[in-house]
């Protein structure tokens, strides 16, 4: 994960309006079924197997990613503007290794 | 024996239709590979932010401004603080160049710049760091059409890249033209062919799930015809890159594009 992730949010957003949120991280995705070419032995599995966004420090969302996931995962989604805050963003892969990212976000 | 005769006669009928389409005067422009291209992989493109390529093209943009070798430059010290001295520059190459006596590519540029400009190491053909240079420049000129020149100095380079586009090799002998002249839109396997154009690259493939070259495609195309596959940034490759950009000639850059 040596890229920096992409993320965007909208600056502000109205009370009560549906705000979409779009994620984007590099990662290869390493299924764990693929074989060297060269040695014919399996190559590790390395994924991103979790994902979490939360807003200002409550968990919105959370999913568990698998072997199937392509490269780079990407997300949208959705979520209500209430407050002004922070969104913050954790991905973690299988060696526990986490990139964070994290944008804010005004209501009015 | 009827039978024959009306094949023949559909032969000759359907060899003067090539005939008569070989003689119509070809001014329209060729369709890019987005046009044959599944929508959901055109709206990965079409959204600069799903299209995974822009990680590259971030990658670039923070090369351009950072200080690198023994001359203390970044490229921001010489090209101005944005890409935007880079606009319409992209679409004219390969150029023919003087020093060289061949042709350059974007990259032979940005690594002529590296070495012999900031002192620093010439960079990888298919590394993050060019794919991302080479996108970030390119995408300075996006939905600008294609345009380069092919007579002149570049004219023997050119003719030596139609050869190469149209000479069969390979364990299967064909060519280039077997495939993306003859039969674009018709099914090859699970593909659609196009016309193979290099409009979009770097391109992000989702085969390759990473961003890739045009000389990267070039090999594939080699080795799926069991074709000796030249090397990324060869003479052979870059003089095909300039036959191919003649023939993309007012297709519009989309650089970096997804494609299957
Ligand atoms: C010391 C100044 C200097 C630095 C640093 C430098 N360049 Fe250049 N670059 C030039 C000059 C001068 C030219 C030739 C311009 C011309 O012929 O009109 C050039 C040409 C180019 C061209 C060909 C297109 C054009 O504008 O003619 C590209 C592409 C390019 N540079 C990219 C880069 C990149 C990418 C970097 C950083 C990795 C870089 N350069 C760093 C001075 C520099
Ligand atoms: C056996 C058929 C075949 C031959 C021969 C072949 N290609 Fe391809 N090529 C394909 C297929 C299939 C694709 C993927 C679908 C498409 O874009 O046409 C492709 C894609 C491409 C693309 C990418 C187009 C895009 O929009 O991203 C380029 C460029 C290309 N080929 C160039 C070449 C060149 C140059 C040659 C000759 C050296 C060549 N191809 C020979 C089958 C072929």
């Amino acid at each position: 994960m040596a890229k920096k992730p992409r993320v965007k949010v909208p600056k502000s957003a109205k009370k009560g309006e549906q705000i979409q949120i779009k994620t984007l991280i590099s990662h290869k995705m390493e299924t764990g079924t693929r074989k060297n070419k060269k040695t014919g032995k399996l190559i590790p599995r390395m994924i991103i197997n979790t994902f979490s966004c939360s807003f200002n420090g409550k968990e919105l969302l959370k999913a568990t990613l698998h072997p199937s996931v392509a490269a780079n995962p990407y997300f949208a989604f959705y979520a209500k503007a209430t407050e002004s805050g922070t969104f913050d963003f954790v991905w973690t892969d299988d060696a526990g290794k986490t990139v964070s990212a994290s944008s804010k976000m005004t209501v009015a | 024996m009827k039978k024959t005769s009306l094949i023949k006669q559909i032969v000759m009928f359907a060899g003067f239709g090539v005939l008569v389409a070989a003689c119509a005067p070809k001014e329209e422009a060729l369709k890019s590979g987005y046009d044959w291209a599944i929508p959901e992989t055109q709206a990965m493109q079409d959204d600069d932010f799903s299209n995974p390529a822009f990680m590259w093209v971030d990658i670039g943009n923070d090369e351009w401004s950072k200080t690198d070798g023994e001359a203390g430059k970044s490229c921001a010290d010489c090209h101005g603080a944005d890409g935007s001295s880079m606009k319409g520059k992209s679409n004219m190459y390969p150029v023919y160049n003087k020093d060289d006596k061949k042709l350059r590519s974007i990259q032979d540029e940005v690594n002529n710049c590296r070495t012999n400009r900031m002192k620093a190491k010439a960079w990888k053909w298919e590394s993050d760091q060019m794919l991302g240079m080479a996108a970030f420049i390119r995408t300075q000129s996006r939905d600008m059409p294609i345009n380069v020149a092919v007579d002149g100095d570049a004219a023997p380079f050119f003719e030596a890249g139609k050869e190469f586009y149209e000479t069969r090799r390979g364990g299967l002998d064909m060519a280039c033209t077997h495939c993306h002249v003859d039969f674009p839109g018709v099914k090859i396997r699970a593909n659609v062919l196009t016309n193979g154009l290099g409009n979009g690259f770097p391109t992000y493939r989702l085969k390759w799930q990473k961003i890739g070259s045009l000389h990267r495609r070039f090999r594939g195309c080699n080795k799926n015809i069991r074709a000796q596959p030249f090397k990324q940034g060869s003479d052979e490759y870059t003089n095909l890159e300039l036959y191919l950009n003649h023939r993309a000639k007012g297709v519009m850059n989309e650089s970096p594009s997804v494609r299957n």
